[in-house]
């Protein structure tokens, strides 16, 4: 899949992002700055983390307003498979692409550690039978707390939407909720950096089969 | 040669005669008013000598440590005889040295103290960016911080807040700047009480024919401001970093700079894009202590040549600022930039798409004057080397503090040893000692992992590990980093305590796999005006300076803090390293943690009864005295090449220093990892025994904990004595949890559980912040 990584200032796991899909998983891989009017043809959108315009006013709040994101939303509602990944998650909160929103950790900390996540099956590929009942990923922020009204909650839940559940709930999400998809299967959103855990170096190589599960469960339904 | 006197200033308030009151209020004295007076060849107007109030300042003249510095070694040669160091150290921002196949790095560390005694969170976060902009200046993409900090002991209200506010401070900034802070050392103890200490350290990789020079050169080439506006904060901060903190201090908060750690990203990435266009930048420097002063007046002296610029054309966020103010300002993330004539629109597009300033405000001129205008009229005109240059050094006088005798002369025979029961209760106490204990409510407050290079972060190893991409697998390259300084030491013997200094920070080194490449070093110091203060500062940096060459381990930069006092109290010599190493091979990174049970421990290294100084005597005897433990650098020689062998052969599981709190406290440093904490039995029977504390818990120098394969402990202590260093197996990991030790004359065996321990270690820090 060609993939467009997207560059807002401010973003800073954007290299991390394509050193991953370019370098572990061989996907063609473009990093694209915000102010780009389109995606030029992209199959894939990735919104990597960072601090896109500083985190001032909301995380993300700013960012959903570059020129970039008319095309990616128009994207994502034609079914184009984005991943948004920590200030990327936020991002899609913001644009409405994905439902609820990220406020400051409950301890009011940034928190950087390696989480233990309970996955869901949530889809096809995107289950326990391909990543395994818990897996390991880093996460690193500051406004990783997820909140969604009740009603949200029982949709969410309703239609498996949620992806993963922090073992340990490091930021008062709730739900334990630390990653979701949107009803339509095709935008993602998570706060753990899956690209941090790719190599043996790594913490975990968890990552890996995060990524390949997304990308897989993309292609199928393409396919479908 | 007169130079050119300038116009009145446009603010009729800065045209004041220049009485005495107002040079001395410049921490100016009567000798470098007439010093000045001889270069300028005529009175200086206000502005002027504000200019030189900052340059002379410690913080950016060195005048009173610059002679003591030069006995740094600054050169280390590799086989063919060539010099690795690129950029020595005082030539550029940072220091610049070679890691092979063309590849090098930078890295400084840099004090932020005063600001942050003031205003702990902005303190410590205009630390990060400006140590961060001293490494991307030299064209180098940073790619990890560390940091020591010191403060006054928990229990003390304004230390939490301090520390609170420093830790936030750093995470905030380098957080979002996305580099990762991998470790560093951190320390609790009553002299820091109202003196914390913030030191910060960036390190970048660039390769070699990408190093940028400070320098201004050619006739008529631009000269470029960019990045942020500049506005009234942080006035004449370098001189308020120069002199004690009082009462006042606190009035002084303006002097304190505000960080903006998303515009100190778009300056780093903008700079970096434009850098990396060929020849497009002629000298770059960051606009840090001294702000515009600095940068002009720098980059004029270096490039040998004359800078004019027109205060009107620089960036303002606020109205009707007059040129002392602009002069002196310290506002954040701003560079000076020379490009080449005919591109700037290059330039200005770059900054163009990063939404930043670039704004042209001058140009390199014919002579050797920086020149000041505003409103087309000169307002300050300086010959621009006299100023960098020839900042009066001081000699000052050095008397050897009285107690030193007095202290020196202590030996643990005046206290009684440890009983059976005073052993078992004195680990968890130390332990839980905040210097001591688990630092994660610090660290887990960093990002760690963005880059995704780190190896072995804080906690993990006994140094900072990150691979540096050098072009895939086969060519990456990995580099180790550790911090240290025992302060304590240097209060009682500041010779001994730097050499120890260095040592620990290269066995750390060592532990990790990696052989010393070169060294940083932030020397925090009281007032060098009092004798005694500036004693302490010169036998330290003899030390230091002694086991560098020793070690051939060159001082590629650093930073000088003195006035590190306040009314009440001033701090410990703290004369702070970092040590950076090389790893030669992906496979020799040695954590410190074991990772599994039944592994074998082996001590490396001789006990000798010395308790001076130690974490035991300060945490369990409340006592400060003694001599610090001595340090044998032919023998710490000898005990790295021998590991480093070892590591090579790859029977080196995990390998720990020992250090503050002895042997067991290292034990349980290693016991203690992240997903299990493991317990150990220890039969003491084959070392020689003269005291339990000093046994157990004393500092003596120069000795390692290894983990290795129980079938080859005897192995590796064959191959120990082949090098003349005492080794003995000391017992067994396991994994029950219990830590349980028998020695031939202890009745009793001693026996804790390890899970206890680990939470005494776990949840000092944070308790103490809870409150």
């Amino acid at each position: 899949m060609k993939i467009a990584i997207i560059q807002f200032p401010g973003s800073n796991c954007d290299r991390d992002a394509y050193y991953a899909l370019a370098g572990v998983f061989n996907q063609p891989s473009r990093l694209f700055w915000h102010k780009r009017p389109s995606l030029a043809g992209a199959e894939c959108v990735v919104l990597p983390g960072g601090f896109s315009y500083g985190d001032y006013l909301r995380c993300g709040a700013i960012a959903r307003f570059s020129p970039i994101m008319k095309s990616i939303i128009e994207f994502a509602n034609n079914g184009g498979p984005v991943i948004g990944i920590c200030n990327g998650f936020q991002i899609l909160c913001e644009a409405g692409l994905l439902p609820g929103a990220l406020v400051r950790n409950e301890g009011m900390e940034f928190v950087c550690e390696t989480a233990s996540l309970k996955v869901e099956d949530s889809m096809d590929y995107f289950n326990q039978e391909s990543l395994g009942e818990t897996i390991d990923i880093p996460i690193a922020h500051g406004e990783g707390n997820y909140r969604i009204d009740d009603a949200g909650l029982t949709e969410l839940e309703a239609n498996n939407q949620v992806l993963f559940r922090y073992a340990n709930n490091p930021n008062g999400s709730k739900a334990d909720i630390a990653g979701i998809r949107n009803k339509n299967g095709n935008v993602f959103g998570m706060m753990p950096h899956p690209e941090r855990a790719v190599e043996d170096l790594h913490p975990s190589r968890d990552g890996i089969g995060v990524i390949k599960a997304f990308l897989k469960s993309q292609m199928a339904r393409q396919k479908a | 040669m007169a130079t050119e006197a300038p116009a009145p200033n446009p603010d009729p308030t800065l045209n004041v005669p220049i009485t005495p009151e107002l040079v001395e209020k410049h921490g100016l004295s009567t000798d470098d008013y007439e010093l000045i007076k001889k270069i300028l060849g005529r009175e200086p107007n206000l502005t002027e000598l504000g200019i030189f109030s900052v340059m002379w300042s410690e913080h950016c003249s060195y005048r009173n440590s610059r002679k003591l510095l030069k006995q740094f070694p600054t050169q280390k040669f590799d086989e063919d005889s060539r010099n690795k160091v690129l950029v020595k150290a005082g030539e550029e921002n940072a220091g610049v040295i070679d890691v092979g196949d063309d590849f090098a790095i930078c890295f400084k560390i840099e004090s932020h103290n005063h600001p942050s005694a003031v205003e702990p969170f902005e303190g410590a976060a205009t630390g990060v960016g400006g140590i961060l902009r001293d490494i991307f200046t030299m064209g180098a993409r940073p790619v990890l911080f560390t940091n020591s900090l010191r403060f006054g002991k928990l229990d003390s209200a304004d230390s939490r807040r301090i520390m609170r506010g420093v830790v936030h401070g750093i995470s905030h900034y380098g957080n979002c700047v996305g580099i990762p802070n991998i470790g560093g050392d951190v320390y609790f103890d009553d002299c820091y009480e109202g003196n914390p200490l913030v030191n910060a350290l960036c390190l970048g990789v660039l390769k070699h024919d990408q190093i940028k020079r400070g320098a201004a050169s050619g006739v008529g080439n631009p000269v470029y401001y960019v990045g942020a506006a500049t506005g009234r904060d942080g006035l004449g901060g370098a001189s308020f970093a120069s002199k004690e903190l009082s009462e006042e201090s606190v009035a002084d908060r303006p002097a304190v700079q505000k960080g903006d750690p998303f515009m100190g990203k778009l300056l780093m990435e903008a700079c970096l894009e434009m850098m990396a266009v060929d020849g497009l930048v002629v000298g770059i420097q960051d606009m840090g202590a001294a702000g515009l002063t600095c940068s002009t007046c720098e980059t004029a002296a270096r490039g040998n040549t004359g800078v004019e610029i027109e205060l009107d054309l620089v960036p303002q966020r606020e109205t009707g600022m007059n040129s002392y103010e602009i002069m002196l300002s310290e506002s954040q993330e701003r560079m000076l930039v020379i490009v080449q004539a005919g591109r700037e629109e290059e330039v200005e597009k770059i900054f163009e798409k990063w939404d930043l300033h670039a704004a042209k405000v001058g140009a390199v001129i014919d002579g050797t004057d920086m020149v000041v205008k505003q409103h087309g009229q000169v307002v300050a005109r300086i010959p621009a080397y006299d100023l960098t240059e020839e900042a009066p050094l001081n000699d000052p006088e050095a008397k050897r503090p009285a107690y030193l005798d007095e202290i020196q002369t202590w030996t643990p025979e005046q206290i009684d040893d440890l009983t059976e029961t005073g052993i078992a209760e004195a680990l968890p106490k130390l332990l839980s000692d905040p210097t001591i204990a688990n630092k994660s409510w610090i660290y887990r407050q960093y990002d760690q992992m963005v880059m995704t290079s780190t190896v072995e972060h804080a906690g993990e190893s006994d140094a900072g590990v990150i691979r540096l991409r050098c072009g895939g697998p086969d060519k990456d390259k990995y580099i180790a980093i550790s911090n240290d300084c025992n302060n304590r030491y240097c209060w009682a013997d500041p010779y001994e305590g730097g050499k120890i200094a260095v040592a620990e920070a290269i066995r750390n080194l060592a532990c990790a796999g990696a052989r010393p490449l070169a060294m940083t070093n932030n020397l925090n110091f009281g007032n060098p005006n009092k004798p005694e203060s500036f004693y302490m500062l010169k036998e330290a940096v003899r030390g230091l300076a002694e086991t560098c060459e020793f070690f051939d381990v060159p001082v590629v930069g650093g930073n000088v803090s003195l006035y590190n006092e306040n009314q009440e109290s001033k701090i410990d010599p703290t004369p702070v390293v970092s040590v950076v190493g090389i790893i030669d091979s992906r496979q020799y990174i040695t954590p410190s943690l074991i990772k599994k049970g039944n592994e074998a421990f082996i001590l490396l290294g001789d006990v000798a009864d010395e308790l001076g100084c130690s974490a035991y005597l300060r945490v369990i005897k409340d006592l400060k005295t003694g001599k610090p433990p001595a340090m044998n650098l032919e023998k710490q020689a000898s005990l790295m090449d021998f590991l480093q062998i070892q590591i090579q052969k790859g029977r080196i599981h995990a390998a720990h220093d020992v250090s503050e709190g002895g042997m067991l406290v290292a034990l349980c440093e290693m016991l203690f990892t992240k997903s299990k904490t493991f317990g150990a039995d220890l039969n003491l029977e084959d070392l020689p025994i003269d005291r339990w504390d000093t046994l157990f818990f004393g500092e003596s120098q120069g000795r390692i904990l290894l983990a290795v394969d129980a079938n080859k402990a005897d192995h590796v202590v064959h191959d120990a004595e082949r090098y003349d260093i005492h080794a003995d197996i000391l017992g067994e990991a396991n994994d029950e949890g219990i830590l349980h030790i028998e020695a031939p004359n202890l009745e009793n065996p001693i026996q804790w559980d390890s899970n206890e321990l680990r939470k005494a270690w776990d949840d000092a820090i944070p308790q103490a912040m809870k409150i």
